[in-house]
């Protein structure tokens, strides 16, 4: 079974159309990649499967239930795009607090913390971390919880080379042992770690398919032209 | 809305509040501190002051209203700005996607800058009964508990202000707002048999009113009256209504 069914789902913000009648399907236990330029409504969508988004229309189910049920809260973890920790806490401290939230223990937030390989810095205030280290500390905060559904908006944004090679085999791991994964980025060189790729443009989605499938379908082996050989078919389809 | 309250879930919030507030040291002292100095320089206002034939001292009317009024001023502003900083850090909204439900969030937080207050009213009445010898006729308990009231109102008011507010300029600027007309109409500028008649029942319908004939009452008796207990349960009734209209303002689906 999918663990996201999204299906034809419009999000108007004010006058203007995010999303414009979006359908697609997560699989269980995979890292799925939502790729997209800056204001492709990545983020919109990422919201609206956790539950947090006004939606015009259509409908999005998350393990079997509808998206934002009190039921998912136990079992759906998300990180936003900017790092939403408590700048005032250690990372110790904010680990636990999200511990304590999914009943969990001390133990469990010392898990989460060394995860993301911040062990050293556990004892630190949150303020007094650099920019990936934030974000790192805002991941271990959903991890604690040890969710089926973990909902990432651009979480390697700003990280090093090294850190990024190291969040993505973590990500496998987590997905080899069964967690599924939805991971939002606007570098497509990050999109050929992904077993399956959601493109986004404009509100629309482009490609589902995995990345492979994509290069076929574009018979390029860059998936940076894959996107933009992408986006010209579908120019020519909309100007026919 | 989740149908039952979890202890625990509201006890973490709580916790964690005040883990918050640990760290930032000149807060905590400001707290404490600032209270009693303002009561000192009532104090040295008054002092050389004769108060009318019949009447008791200025001081002692004013500056017990004011162990009211401190407390519910302070936790106003201090409760509207975390949870706009909640708000703008974009914690409330990872908040939302956990267990921990609305009503528990906010409980957390009147439960959390509720016993802040209690440290807080301990300090202030014991300056002023001990350097500034406020006359107080009934037991000085009460006026702490009456104090610890009006913090959580203004606690619960500053919750659900916060939603009115989308900067920390606009949380800002509604504080006198919640609190001056509250604080004008109270019967402490003049007395509310003198207002006109409408202003008498503006004054009616505004729970700081109460608040502070609750303390006039410790003030003037021996033991609690029935009319202070009346004006504590109206007290914390609005506190409680403006918790449950924070709670509804809540919105866990945004645009």
């Amino acid at each position: 079974m999918d663990a996201v069914a999204v299906t034809d789902l419009v999000v108007h913000r004010g006058a203007r159309e995010v999303l414009a009648g979006i359908g697609c399907a997560v699989p269980t236990g995979q890292v799925t990649g939502l790729l997209g330029p800056s204001g492709s409504g990545k983020s919109t969508l990422l919201r609206a499967i956790v539950g947090v988004q006004q939606v015009r229309s259509g409908s999005v189910t998350v393990l079997g239930r509808p998206a934002g049920s009190a039921a998912l809260r136990s079992r759906v973890g998300y990180v936003t795009q900017a790092p939403s920790v408590y700048a005032d806490l250690t990372v110790r401290e904010n680990a636990r607090h999200f511990a304590a939230l999914h009943g969990r223990g001390a133990a469990a937030a010392e898990a989460a913390i060394t995860d993301v390989g911040l062990a050293d810095a556990a004892g630190q205030l949150v303020q007094a971390l650099s920019g990936g280290q934030r974000g790192r500390a805002s991941l271990a905060c959903a991890l604690v919880g040890e969710p089926e559904l973990l909902v990432l908006d651009e979480p390697t944004v700003g990280l090093d080379p090294v850190l990024r090679e190291e969040l993505w085999s973590r990500f496998h791991a987590l997905a080899e042992a069964g967690t599924t994964l939805i991971v939002s980025s606007h570098v497509l060189d990050e999109a050929g770690r992904c077993d399956r790729l959601l493109l986004l443009r404009e509100g629309r989605l482009l490609s589902d398919s995995t990345p492979d499938e994509l290069r076929a379908a574009t018979g390029t082996q860059d998936l940076d032209q894959a996107f933009l050989a992408l986006v010209r078919t579908s120019a020519a389809v909309a100007a026919a | 809305m989740t149908a039952a309250l979890s202890p625990r879930l509201t006890a973490a919030t709580t916790s964690r509040v005040l883990r918050q507030l640990r760290h930032d040291r000149r807060t905590v002292a400001m707290l404490l501190v600032l209270p009693g100095a303002l009561l000192g320089l009532l104090y040295l206002i008054w002092s050389e002051i004769p108060p009318a034939p019949g009447q008791p001292e200025t001081f002692d009317r004013v500056g017990l209203t004011m162990l009211g009024v401190f407390p519910f001023v302070v936790m106003f502003l201090v409760t509207s700005i975390a949870m706009l900083r909640e708000r703008t850090s974009g914690t409330l909204e990872r908040l939302l996607t956990t267990p921990l439900s609305r009503p528990e969030l906010l409980l957390g937080y009147g439960a959390a800058f509720g016993l802040a207050a209690a440290v807080q009213a301990l300090v202030t009445v014991t300056v002023a009964a001990t350097v500034y010898d406020l006359d107080v006729a009934g037991p000085l308990a009460l006026v702490v508990l009456i104090a610890v009231a009006d913090a959580v109102l203004g606690v619960a008011l500053g919750l659900l202000a916060s939603a009115f507010a989308s900067s920390e300029f606009q949380a800002v600027q509604l504080m006198p707002v919640v609190v001056l007309p509250q604080f004008f109409l109270c019967g402490l500028l003049v007395p509310r048999e003198q207002l006109a008649g409408w202003l008498q029942v503006a004054g009616d319908v505004l729970p700081l009113t109460y608040a502070v004939d609750a303390l006039q009452e410790v003030g003037g008796s021996t033991a609690a009256t029935g009319t202070m207990w009346v004006d504590v349960g109206v007290v914390s009734g609005a506190a409680l209504l403006a918790l449950g209209l924070a709670a509804a303002t809540l919105r866990r689906r945004t645009s």
